[in-house]
């Protein structure tokens, strides 16, 4: 009985351990200069590890980083990440680099033929937040951090909305 | 048990003269206090009788009795009983059927308010704040603004509900019971202020990390005081005198703009609350703050830590640009 309560008590405390919302105020680190753009370049491959940013681990943060891509109208040239007058976000092809420190890079200082730049527009840590969106847009994001798609965005309405469907009567369909 | 926790509550409760429930301004609160109060004392003193009835079966004198008295007396006995049950179903049936009507009048007055609405008010609810629009026939007589109502004292006034995220509810207490924001349905209300005053309204239903911090602020004024009102309130932002410029500057190039909107400048931001007239406004982030400058300073250097989770970032500004772009909002009348 002793170990059948021990056991409940274990298996509660591990419920314990929640996502952490960080809502302080805290200047982010710049990503470094250093951060290239590109595969290609000369001599040897430079040994970079880029750690994988905290902000692609939190699902609430990639969450407000996809409201964000709305609120401030990427849409208008991204489309939900299909691309349109902007490049396809969701494909796996990167001009200007694939990781988050280049993509918070491209929204700051904007790329040349049409991005423009964000760099004192959009706060730090909202500018990571979006980021770390792009990144799931394009599955680079762990499966239960990445947000689902919009509800519009499906072929049909979803079931509950559905309207009731006729009665069977017994007759084939 | 539970009758008597509910009736020492609702004791209680009375006891606090500010409960805004009880004490009404508004046709539709006004006629939902008086069914209140019509259960409230139905329900005591029947609770009282049922409680005195039970009393009485518990410490009355049982005569001792033989055998034989039980089984001639059965049949007398028998006739009583049927007689006292009747009774109490037929007194029960009538204070239920009372009851009933009284409910389904109270319900009518509210819902035949609708016919005389004189004024339209769009509210959306966000998570954690109202969007306003006062709607008009001449697109040039919208009103847009948020966290503040007005109205004019005696009109029936027409609130279009609905919902930009979740689920919210909206609850004036001294002017109307609740009613639900529920996102892709459209719902609407009719109340009637009574008297001039101030009244605080609340989201009712939890929606969220800052639910206790989603107030809304309802001014009712006289039709002139209230015309004036609508007037300063189609005006665009004044344009800023010299010191101030600076701080319309910042607003402009730190990001604020991509969020809100103030008319006559070229923030156009749709997804926050709209501040072209954000210093006439009684309180700050929904009801979270008054409206003094000190506390819209605290507000701009720091929402998170005032709401934490709110979509108001924190946008780092050096000290010149936090005063500037305070002194600039708080300018806007």
């Amino acid at each position: 009985m002793k170990s059948v309560f021990l056991l409940c008590l274990v298996v509660v405390l591990a419920a314990c351990q929640r996502e952490e919302r960080d809502f302080t105020k805290r200047k982010e680190s710049e990503p470094p200069d250093t951060v290239s753009v590109s595969p290609l370049h000369p001599g040897n491959p430079p040994i970079t590890t880029l750690e994988e940013s905290k902000y692609e681990q939190s699902a609430y943060d990639v969450a407000e980083g996809k409201r964000l891509y709305q609120w401030f109208n990427c849409t208008g040239c991204h489309f939900n990440g299909g691309g349109g007058i902007g490049p396809a976000l969701m494909d796996d092809k990167w001009i200007y680099g694939s990781s988050i420190e280049n993509i918070v890079k491209t929204i700051k200082e904007g790329r040349p033929n049409g991005m423009p730049s964000f760099g004192g527009l959009i706060p730090e840590k909202e500018t990571w937040q979006l980021a770390a969106y792009v990144r799931a847009l394009g599955g680079f994001v762990a499966k239960d951090v990445a947000p689902s798609r919009n509800d519009d965005l499906s072929a049909s309405p979803a079931e509950n909305r559905l309207p009731s469907p006729k009665p069977y009567n017994g007759k084939a369909p | 048990m539970k009758r008597l926790t509910a009736g020492l509550v609702a004791l209680l409760l009375s006891g606090c003269s500010n409960y805004a429930v009880l004490d009404p301004h508004g046709e539709s609160a006004g006629s939902i206090s008086e069914l209140l109060l019509l259960f409230f004392w139905v329900c005591s003193i029947i609770w009282l009788i049922v409680m005195l009835a039970l009393a009485y079966a518990i410490f009355r004198k049982r005569p001792a009795v033989s055998g034989a008295d039980l089984l001639l007396g059965a049949a007398e006995q028998n006739r009583q009983l049927t007689a006292i049950v009747s009774v109490c179903v037929a007194i029960t049936f009538l204070v239920l059927t009372g009851l009933t009507f009284s409910s389904y009048i109270a319900g009518k007055a509210v819902a035949d308010m609708a016919q005389r609405g004189t004024l339209t008010i769009r509210i959306t609810g966000y998570q954690w704040w109202w969007d306003v629009e006062y709607e008009d026939t001449r697109p040039d007589h919208i009103i847009y603004t948020a966290n503040e109502i007005h109205v004019p004292v005696g009109e029936a006034v027409k609130v279009k509900l609905e919902s930009g995220d979740v689920i919210h509810s909206l609850w004036i207490p001294s002017l109307f019971g609740k009613r639900d924001l529920i996102p892709g349905q459209h719902n609407e209300l009719t109340f009637i202020a009574e008297k001039t005053g101030i009244y605080r309204g609340q989201c009712a239903e939890f929606c969220g990390l800052q639910h206790a911090y989603m107030g809304l602020t309802v001014v009712a004024e006289p039709r002139a005081t209230f015309d004036a009102w609508r007037l300063s309130q189609l005006m665009p932002a004044a344009a800023p005198k010299q010191d101030l410029q600076v701080g319309l500057n910042v607003f402009l190039t730190r990001g604020c703009a991509l969020c809100h909107t103030i008319r006559g400048t070229s923030a156009g931001g749709r997804v926050a609350p709209d501040l072209t007239h954000i210093a006439s406004r009684h309180t700050l982030a929904a009801g979270a703050l008054d409206m003094k400058p000190d506390q819209l300073a605290r507000w701009i250097s720091d929402p998170q830590a005032i709401k934490p989770g709110s979509k108001m970032p924190w946008i780092d500004l050096n000290p010149d640009e936090m005063r500037a772009v305070t002194s600039y909002v708080g300018s806007l009348r």
